[in-house]
């Protein structure tokens, strides 16, 4: 089990290995569909995003939040799939030295590809463990863009605590989801 | 209405916190077979996260679904009545429970923020003979329903790097389903439930493989050859190695439900529809 504090340094990135158990604490950002075509295409003025994502921990997930008063609390939080932000990561990637994706399902060659020029990984989470995962979000730090994209699609900055993941792609390009997929695909032929 | 409402409010929780019990149990027996410890520590949370969402009201899923609502309907009860009241009760469900808003205006791209829209929930009613009115809800999680599929045989399918001839015959049904779980590989929450049709008209197969969802895990089909399509299946799915969450193993699949429509001489539709390990389904009868 490696535990992991956010900013999370290039050289500790750069030290996992697929099928390392991470635990993360400290602060992860929620970007799914319209948060990533919105960074790439608009590529908004940094100074007026209220966090600055440099490298950051971007969480592919669209949770369940509750308001009271001026505060949300996360009710259920778990992964989104995550090759539908391919076609945006490389750049988000690029442009933000992003460190830690975390989602589910895996990201495509290309990604990983940026992932390996930047110094960063994919953890993934369990999938679809929403509640479970929830309770280790202590506390929604603010959102960005919540009127324009709804709350599902926005982008939350969330602490988290002990937040369990699995390192599924690391900085040196190599991939479960890969190795997974040339399996079934060596499996298949014996079913032909 | 407002019992009916009410009712529906209910269903709408218990679907959204409570995994059916068939589901469960496939997924503890799933658990007892695997061998592949990633796979196993998957499974071992996610079964902790049913009992978490269950014992504290709170949806097992993020994504609390696109809501598809089967109803049989007694004569003389208004079938519009009972879509206003569904549409009242997805609105209280969503702040009460609370659902995630999912429901996306195609034209003005916004979040209507209490899960309707147009066609949204989604209802199908039936008028029958019965003296109960029976709802059936399922709560679609959006992950899985994009690795759906949808093909027109004959076909030929790229499976493993192999050209392979899909043919109109249930050999060319059984390739189909193999190319789109192979091509769902992990990304949609397995291990999977998937339903199959084949039939001649577009929307009718994609409506029936969908409702096949809703049969229960055990439920045989009551057609040999095609109870023996479904096992097979099942059984070549689950020597992929794809696995719980994607992570490899041998339980990329809970169950594989098939069923049929006659065709046009002219067609040949196979549709594949998959839920994620929370299928959720409930019934109400009222």
């Amino acid at each position: 089990m490696v535990r992991l504090t956010t900013p999370i340094d290039k050289d500790t990135v750069v030290s996992l290995k697929v099928g390392d158990m991470v635990l993360i604490t400290g602060i992860i950002y929620t970007g799914r569909d319209k948060v990533h075509k919105h960074l790439v295409n608009e590529k908004p003025d940094r100074s007026k995003m209220p966090f600055d994502l440099t490298g950051g921990v971007i969480y592919h997930c669209g949770p369940i939040l509750k308001k009271t008063d001026d505060t949300y609390q996360i009710i259920a939080g778990g992964p989104t799939t995550s090759s539908r932000m391919d076609l945006y990561e490389p750049d988000v990637i690029r442009n933000y030295s992003i460190r830690a994706i975390v989602g589910k399902g895996g990201m495509s060659s290309e990604t990983t590809q940026a992932m390996k020029e930047c110094g960063c990984v994919y953890l993934n989470a369990i999938n679809g463990a929403a509640v479970y995962l929830a309770d280790s979000i202590k506390r929604v730090l603010g959102g960005w863009m919540v009127e324009e994209f709804g709350a599902p699609e926005a982008m939350w900055a969330l602490e988290v605590e002990d937040f369990p993941a699995i390192v599924t792609i690391d900085a040196h390009g190599n991939s479960l989801h890969q190795q997974v997929k040339d399996t079934s695909y060596k499996n298949i032929v014996s079913l032909l | 209405m407002l019992k009916l409402r009410d009712g529906i409010v209910e269903l709408y929780r218990k679907v959204a916190t409570s995994i059916p019990r068939d589901v469960e149990d496939a997924l503890k027996q799933a658990l007892q077979r695997e061998e592949n410890q990633s796979a196993k520590g998957a499974l071992e949370i996610i079964l902790k996260n049913i009992s978490l969402a269950r014992t504290t009201s709170r949806p097992m899923c993020q994504d609390t679904g696109f809501p598809v609502f089967y109803v049989r309907a007694p004569r003389g009860i208004s079938h519009s009545l009972i879509r206003d009241s569904i549409y009242e009760a997805t609105r209280v469900a969503t702040k009460k429970i609370p659902l995630r808003a999912n429901s996306v205006d195609i034209i003005t791209d916004k979040n209507t923020g209490d899960n309707t829209g147009t066609l949204f929930p989604y209802i199908h009613i039936l008028e029958t003979e019965d003296e109960s009115l029976e709802v059936e809800l399922m709560l679609k999680g959006g992950g899985s329903e994009n690795v759906g599929q949808v093909y027109k045989l004959p076909t030929m399918l790229d499976l493993g790097g192999k050209s392979v001839l899909a043919e109109r015959d249930l050999k060319g049904v059984r390739l189909c389903v193999l190319d789109a779980v192979l091509q769902a590989q992990g990304k949609a929450c397995p291990p999977y439930t998937i339903g199959v049709a084949v039939g001649g008209s577009k929307e009718q197969t994609s409506y029936l493989s969908k409702r096949q969802l809703m049969r229960r895990l055990y439920d045989e089909n009551e057609d040999p050859i095609l109870k023996g399509l479904e096992e097979g299946l099942l059984r070549d799915i689950n020597s992929l190695g794809i696995g719980v969450a994607g992570f490899g193993g041998n339980n990329t699949a809970i169950g594989v439900k098939v069923g049929v429509a006659s065709r046009h001489p002219a067609s040949y539709f196979v549709d594949v529809s998959f839920s994620c390990w929370a299928l959720r389904r409930g019934r109400l009868v009222w």
